[in-house]
């Protein structure tokens, strides 16, 4: 089943053409925001099937309630707050405890520092490395990787802040953390994953 | 074993502080001591382009990975939904 929509159409046309009924529409959202709704969830529930569930149901709730979504937030937000209820009554239900975060940041750079402090070998930049500007499709690939094999709550925490662009308070809200803790959980996901692309760059992977 | 003044970091606190840098929130005396570090070390200017990059990348393309199963799945609840108001 193709979807027809560009990346250009913005969710408030496409909203839009839902309201009128346009099935491609719908699809065109789903294919938009349905992984980033499973990923999501997926913090608060402790299987997959589960946030499939959670994320399906969010969508239930947008068909219902499309017709009073008043704009005032984007559609996104919206979305993530329906989600975020469902997911949390769902997570409580299955006694979920919200997972701690047991790495440290040193692990990810463990061994890089002498004893004053000082970087071992020398840092180089990733546009150093992959040459050409042009082929920088890999580095997306190894980034995106790189945050699947995230633990929680740092995937929840990047992926809202860095792949989807929430602001942090936002992603603290939704997420039910203080923003001082979204900013650690964040500077250790980051170094993570930097770490994890530089060891698949020096691999040659 | 080397002697920190109150002013200065080592490459190993840089890099505690480049994600908050990036986030616009360290304290104005923290990112004063981030900048003074970064301007004669090479290895820690390229770790924040790094960590610039990979976050400039993972905001570049969501990653798609509804599968068609998934996606004709979602479409027949839509036209589950609809098809009473019809």
């Amino acid at each position: 089943m193709g979807v027809e929509y560009p990346w250009f159409v913005d969710d408030a046309e496409l909203l839009q053409r839902l309201l009128a009924g346009d099935e491609t529409a719908f699809a065109a959202l789903v294919t938009r925001y349905h992984p980033m709704l499973v990923r999501v969830a997926r913090y608060y529930v402790n299987s997959e099937a589960s946030a499939e569930d959670v994320a399906q149901d969010t969508w239930i709730a947008v068909l219902r309630g499309v017709d009073r979504f008043e704009g005032r937030s984007s559609f996104k937000t919206w979305l993530l707050r329906i989600l975020v209820n469902r997911a949390r009554s769902t997570g409580t239900k299955e006694h979920r405890a919200i997972p701690v975060d047991p790495t440290s940041t040193s692990s990810a750079l463990a061994g890089r520092f002498d004893e004053g402090g000082a970087w071992r070998e020398p840092v180089v930049p990733f546009t150093d490395v992959i040459e050409d500007s042009m082929v920088n499709k890999p580095v997306v690939r190894l980034v995106h990787e790189a945050i699947s094999r995230l633990g929680e709550p740092q995937q929840a925490v990047v992926t809202l802040r860095d792949v989807e662009g929430l602001p942090t308070t936002e992603v603290a809200e939704l997420l039910e953390l203080s923003v001082a803790n979204v900013r650690v959980i964040l500077h250790r996901a980051r170094t993570k994953v930097r770490a994890d692309v530089e060891a698949s760059l020096r691999g040659g992977g | 074993m080397m002697k920190l003044t109150t002013y200065s970091i080592v490459c190993r606190d840089a890099v505690e502080l480049v994600s908050d840098y990036l986030e616009g929130a360290l304290s104005r005396r923290d990112s004063r001591r981030l900048e003074k570090h970064l301007k004669g070390c090479p290895n820690c200017s390229a770790y924040l382009e790094q960590i610039r990059d990979t976050i400039a990348v993972a905001g570049e393309v969501s990653p798609n990975d509804l599968s068609p199963e998934a996606l004709s799945d979602l479409v027949d609840l839509y036209r589950r939904f609809r098809s009473p108001l019809e």
